[in-house]
């Protein structure tokens, strides 16, 4: 199948407004601001089945639905932090595409009626944060923001906002905080932001990836998007395959196309003579999938949560058999210890004190009951935190051992990693 | 006399209030700001900021210590970041940090004597599909071998 959001990436100066033009750019926008009222654009979305690529996979149509209908100002923000480990798409669209992405944005905001909407941009995107500030620029002096755009009597301002390096800034609610000027300390739910959001005032977060997904159902229609993808999973998914694969990249897919041929086909297999150990799907705080598992299960959100873990960000990391897996799960829980904004004693102790704990049984300091108490650590900060980072932090790790428990057992009792491993640390 | 940040930056912030609906919203734009005119953000600097945002100092303080873009000690003239986050450390990004170490003899988080480079160990980058990666300011370096590592760290100590 053709891609739909990545068609035209490689074109030269696609970030140009000309160029992006030249592709058919900012035609959608034009004619729905014509032919369309704000609900019905509402309505397509919903029915198209659109779910949120930013993690969640919440259903854009049913949260845009959510707003009250109060009369108070509607903020909308483009979700453009992405810094969950292994995912890299949004990078792509930021940097080569931003137009695409602003005419989602501004058509989401028709559709939800907001007037200022703010591009929330990881502060080491540097050159991302060029490209779009130069697209809204552009798209100012060509009148698709700013007042009575294209003469249909909408008014829309968007603002770039870089972060400056935390990856709590994602979480929408950390991000809020952090647009208002604060520390990213994410905020206990409910309330909502649809309901309170950016300065107290009704908000939709949602991820690039979506905004540019909005653009393009806008187009073609909801009967058109429903023929791509399983039932409750429609569209396509850009893919970030990275790891043990001989072509890290980028690949957008329909949904639901079988995990394996993202790894062998996409992705271009394992370099020779390896074979598969174990994936970690959708970004690192998705549970690990054993080799057997990864080969069976298919890429839509459904079919990766029936198996126990989730589609998430989209991050899809490729462990081969010289990756140790305590190693690898090490890592990924120092990283969540690193980044705990430390608001939650579970949260700031315990990925603390399960990192610790990794780090001593890869070491060969590991006693016995030690990979135990890891699991009761795990339990104890699950459900007990106020944003989802403490839940994120333990599945990597509670399903690292729950299927790889020999590998945890033999670092115990051997001391070392099994035979044939190459150290990542 | 206090310590000010420039006319234009000045202009700016005043510019942006206007478009934000709080001033204190324009705080992360104005210390990118100052991070760009002041070596790293010190009381005096924070003050500054606070001052035209019509907010207490120490708010600024406590936002500028809690993100990592924000230095608060002086910082080498080339930071060198690696990433040492999964993906790149399946493909080497630990070796490559120990190598950068060697290479300026510093440890991870320290600055040269010489005040040239700052060596950090990051997390993910967003930017996978090029593992190992670094930045050496806002350049960013893709599938770097220990080679390049030693070629870039060359280039860099003298002067470009
Ligand atoms: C710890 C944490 C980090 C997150 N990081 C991101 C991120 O970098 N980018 C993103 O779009 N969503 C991220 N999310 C999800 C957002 O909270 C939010 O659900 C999403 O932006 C909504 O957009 P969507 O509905 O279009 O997916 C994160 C969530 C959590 C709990
Ligand atoms: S779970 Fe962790 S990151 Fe989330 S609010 Fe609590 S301490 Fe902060
Ligand atoms: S792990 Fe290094 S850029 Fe993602």
């Amino acid at each position: 199948m053709e891609p739909i959001i990545t068609r035209h990436i490689g074109t030269p100066e696609l970030w140009r407004l000309d160029t992006y033009r030249a592709c058919g750019g900012y035609e959608t926008l034009a004619k729905a601001l014509q032919e369309h009222q704000p609900d019905e654009l509402v309505a397509m979305v919903r029915d198209a089945g659109l779910r949120g690529r930013g993690g969640a996979g919440f259903p854009t149509g049913v949260k845009w639905g959510f707003l009250p209908k109060d009369g108070r100002p509607r903020y909308l923000i483009c979700n453009g932090d992405e810094s969950e480990p292994g995912t890299f798409k949004d990078r792509l669209l930021l940097e080569n595409d931003p137009h695409q992405i602003l005419e989602g944005l501004i058509l989401s905001c028709y559709a939800v009626g907001a007037h200022l909407a703010f591009i929330y941009l990881r502060g080491e995107f540097f050159l991302g944060a060029r490209r779009v500030q130069e697209a809204i620029d552009e798209a100012y002096e060509a009148g698709y923001l700013g007042r009575n755009i294209l003469g249909s009597g909408m008014n829309l301002e968007v603002l770039l906002h870089r972060g400056a390096g935390a990856y709590i800034c994602g979480e929408e609610t950390g991000l809020i905080e952090s647009l208002e000027g604060k520390r990213a300390y994410p905020r206990i739910k409910p309330p909502f932001p649809a309901n309170i959001g950016a300065f107290g005032m009704p908000t939709v977060v949602n991820n690039v990836e979506t905004l540019a997904n909005v653009r393009h159902i806008v187009a073609h229609g909801a009967e058109w998007y429903n023929r791509i993808g399983p039932e409750r999973n429609r569209g396509t998914r850009m893919w970030c395959v990275s790891g043990r694969v001989r072509k890290p990249g980028v690949y957008e897919v329909p949904l639901g196309i079988p995990l394996r041929e993202l790894i062998f086909d996409h992705a271009g297999g394992l370099e020779e003579g390896r074979t598969l150990k174990a994936v970690i799907p959708g970004g690192s705080s998705s549970p690990i999938l054993t080799a057997e598992e990864a080969m069976e299960v298919d890429s839509d959100f459904d079919a990766l949560q029936r198996a126990g873990t989730m589609g998430g960000s989209g991050g899809l990391m490729v462990l081969d058999d010289r990756v140790c897996v305590v190693q690898s799960a090490y890592i990924i829980s120092e990283f969540y210890h690193d980044e705990s904004c430390g608001q939650c004693t579970p949260c700031r102790q315990g990925t603390g004190w399960m990192t610790k704990l990794l780090h001593r049984i890869e070491h060969g300091d590991g006693r016995p009951g030690d990979v135990d108490l890891l699991l009761s650590m795990g339990a104890n900060i699950f459900g007990r935190t106020i944003c989802p980072l403490g839940d994120a932090a333990v599945w990597p790790v509670e399903s690292a051992i729950n299927k790889f428990r020999s590998e945890f057992d033999h670092h115990i009792s051997e001391k070392r990693c099994l035979p044939d491993t190459e150290s990542i640390l | 006399m206090a310590v000010q940040l420039s006319e234009a930056a000045q202009t700016r912030i005043t510019q942006l209030i206007k478009r934000y609906p709080t001033p204190r919203a324009v705080m992360l734009p104005a210390l990118h700001l100052a991070t760009q005119e002041f070596p790293y953000l010190d009381d005096e600097v924070c003050q500054a900021v606070a001052d035209l945002l019509q907010v207490p100092m120490v708010d600024v303080k406590g936002v500028a210590t809690f993100y990592t873009m924000f230095p608060t000690e002086p910082q080498g003239a080339c930071e060198v970041h690696i990433c040492f986050n999964l993906s790149c450390s399946l493909k080497g990004a630990r070796r490559l940090l120990r190598r950068a170490e060697q290479q300026l003899g510093i440890e991870v988080g320290q600055t040269t004597p010489d005040g040239r480079f700052t060596l950090r160990g990051v997390e993910c980058m967003a930017a996978c599909d090029k593992a190992p990666m670094l930045y050496v300011n806002d350049e960013l370096h893709g599938n770097v071998s220990e080679e390049k590592l030693d070629e870039l760290l060359q280039q860099k100590s003298s002067g470009e």
